[in-house]
């Protein structure tokens, strides 16, 4: 190593030492530490003691781990798809080059800045059984029973998909930016070969803006899994689990039963899903990406 | 073109539809923010808070409304028996010589008798009850009450502002608010200046190990916070910060991954020409940093500082997590405390509640609105 090559070592940590240290304590320690604690029993009063892969165990037949993974699923099944969907349709109408564009896309973004305690309290009274607004409007468009949405273990779960897709703003934005950066010529070299509306979306837009959709899924995916904050406010995880997610059991396990162990082999069985999952869209959609030149 | 035309009318209605039902919970938490709260529950929903006026003896009188009767009846005054004094309405169903069919407890058992009353007013069918607004919720006289013909009630559009204040009576508000100001802006400060400084290590000086770290450093972004929750509470634990707002803040100021990513995305778009200049003429290292790179990085450091704030302002897991001690709650915290202790009744109250978490947030975004719709597609067009 030269005098020069030392000299930048030196500089080079100096300037990142501060994450260096951070980083440690605050995310290589624990991520350390809960895969430790993951083989042990763990109350926080007492220190860890090893019991090999006993909660692992103790998970495959816990009947309330199935549940919430059955929960998380059926969320993340419906969450995913309507997202792109709902946002991406909506990213599409705004880069009609309407008036107002940036009217709109405030609109559609406020929602996504709204706190999740705030946002979570106002769906409740929305979805309200008796008073609830959405329940209201429901009658009036000629449904004369509808469900008590959070209270229903049938509609429990759509309810907080209905709410979820309220908060996609920021989605909204991102594929915004991304259509925007599909170049003009493109579409109009289409429209003079006579392609009509779909072949256009088909054939040009999706592909150019592929690695925006990557993006969006992926981390669409990461966050639906952690979902926590509406159900344990609106619903607590009832009605009978019903809106028991994977993330809110993980959190009565830690922080109201103190089985911090077990709740740290959950954590990981989460991570080791989120991973697989990534991968394996990342290996689907590999050829299918366009990263323009 | 007269095809494109129709589409762009049809994407406008589109657009329009769209954003209304995306706006209306806004609408519906303002609204009912500025309700009493027996017009939060009526069928079909009030969509303007009213108040509504009675002519007492020449005297105009704030009410409330209650039922409407269907029956002729009187308001009359019970002579004798365990409700003597009592000021009630009969139905003239139950009225036979002068007596009213009352039902009395005597001892622990329910018996109906009649007893002799003093009519004060006739009431007709389709008469609705009017009940006297008192100033507030906690006042302990007895309302005044009575019935009379819809066309003798006013109306008047009202917005009840007092909820607002009612608010701060019922929770500790102010407290929230400082508590959540504090970790915002401590780790607004910490994060934006720390990660700047780490970034600029990862962008603009070459040292072995430096690509390994910030691989690292990407992929702990993946880690959801389950995993790391069980152990930054031992650590916290045995600083002894459980209950403090420390574990809200602290570990910001030693920067952040996604802001470091942010920030390195931004530095090596900088020439490098314009530093090995300033390198030339005798800077050091932290003086290019201080001088040039961070004065002509504002717009993304800009972006960092108001993620951080609005990540900080809205989280409600780290608090639920960390903070035991009510004196230290933050504003997500307490109103997710209040909901669950006063939810189900008082709506009016925690809308009201809901609106002044929401709104600090939305004062920032107008102000900063092309800061925050830049900042976000940013994050997910750099790949």
């Amino acid at each position: 190593m030269t005098k020069e090559e030392k000299r930048e070592l030196v500089k080079g940590i100096l300037f990142t030492s501060p994450w260096l240290v951070g980083f440690s304590i605050f995310v290589i320690y624990p991520i350390l530490a809960s895969f430790y604690y993951s083989f042990c029993n763990y109350s926080v009063l007492q220190p860890p003691r090893f019991i090999g892969l006993l909660n692992y165990k103790d998970l495959f037949t816990d009947p309330i781990f199935w549940k919430s993974l059955w929960n998380t699923g059926y969320f993340v099944i419906f969450m995913i798809p309507l997202g792109l969907v709902t946002s991406l349709s909506l990213a599409m109408l705004l880069n009609t080059k309407v008036r107002g564009m940036a009217f709109y896309r405030m609109i559609f973004f406020i929602p996504s800045l709204v706190p999740m305690v705030a946002g979570s309290i106002l769906w409740m009274w929305i979805f309200n059984g008796e008073y609830g607004l959405f329940n209201n409007f429901l009658m009036r468009v000629g449904i004369p029973h509808p469900p008590n949405w959070l209270m229903d273990i049938r509609f429990a779960k759509p309810a907080i998909i209905i709410m979820s897709l309220w908060g996609l703003g920021n989605m909204i934005v991102i594929y915004l930016a991304g259509l925007q950066d599909v170049p003009v010529s493109l579409i109009e070299a289409a429209d003079l070969d006579g392609a009509n509306w779909f072949d256009k979306l088909w054939n040009i837009t999706i592909p150019m803006i592929s690695p925006v959709i990557y993006f969006n899924v992926i981390m669409a995916i990461i966050g639906s899994f952690q979902i926590f904050s509406q159900a344990y406010i609106m619903t607590g995880g009832g009605p009978q689990r019903s809106t028991t997610f994977y993330a809110l059991y993980l959190y009565q396990t830690a922080f109201e039963d103190f089985r911090m162990g077990y709740a740290s082999a959950m954590a990981w069985i989460l991570f080791v899903i989120i991973l697989i999952l990534t991968l394996l869209i990342t290996r689907v959609s590999k050829e299918k990406i366009y990263y323009g030149g | 073109m007269p095809e494109r035309k129709g589409m762009r009318l049809l994407a406008h209605l589109a657009l329009t539809a769209c954003s209304i039902v995306f706006a209306l919970p806004f609408i519906w938490v303002m609204v009912t923010s500025l309700k009493p709260v027996e017009q939060t529950m009526t069928l079909p929903p009030t969509w303007i808070p009213k108040t509504y006026y009675i002519q007492l003896s020449g005297k105009r009188l704030e009410v409330k409304k209650g039922i409407v009767t269907h029956e002729a009846g009187v308001i009359a005054v019970v002579k004798d028996g365990p409700k003597n004094g009592e000021r009630i309405f009969i139905p003239n169903s139950q009225i036979k010589g002068g007596k009213a069919l009352l039902q009395v407890q005597i001892a622990d058992r329910i018996v109906e008798d009649y007893y002799p009353i003093d009519t004060e007013k006739e009431v007709q069918p389709g008469w609705v009850q009017v009940i006297e607004k008192l100033p507030t919720q906690y006042e302990k006289t007895e309302p005044y009450w009575t019935f009379v013909p819809p066309r003798e009630i006013t109306e008047r559009v009202k917005f009840w502002f007092r909820n607002y204040l009612d608010v701060f009576v019922k929770i500790p508000f102010l407290n929230y608010a400082k508590n959540t100001l504090i970790v915002c802006i401590l780790g607004v400060i910490g994060t934006t200046f720390t990660s700047a400084l780490v970034a600029y290590g990862f962008a603009r000086i070459r040292w072995p190990g430096r690509d390994f770290i910030f691989m690292l450093t990407l992929s702990s972004m993946m880690i959801p916070f389950s995993i790391v929750m069980v152990p930054l509470y031992g650590v916290f634990k045995a600083f002894g910060w459980i209950g403090t707002l420390q574990p809200l803040w602290f570990p910001y100021i030693f920067g952040a991954a996604f802001n470091i990513f942010l920030l390195k995305q931004f530095f090596i778009t900088i020439p490098r020409d314009l530093t090995d200049a300033a390198r030339v003429d005798g800077c050091n290292e932290f003086e290019i940093f201080w001088r040039m790179i961070l004065p002509l990085s504002k717009p993304v450091l800009t972006v960092v500082a108001l993620f951080h704030f609005l990540y900080a302002w809205n989280d409600f897991m780290g608090p639920l997590v960390f903070l035991t001690d009510k004196k230290t709650y933050t504003l997500s915290l307490g109103l997710q405390i209040f909901q669950s202790q006063h939810g189900g009744t008082e709506w009016h109250l925690l809308m009201a509640a809901s609106a002044m978490v929401i709104l600090p947030i939305l004062v920032m975004f107008f102000f900063a609105q092309k800061t925050f719709i830049q900042g976000i597609a940013l994050t997910g067009l750099k790949e």
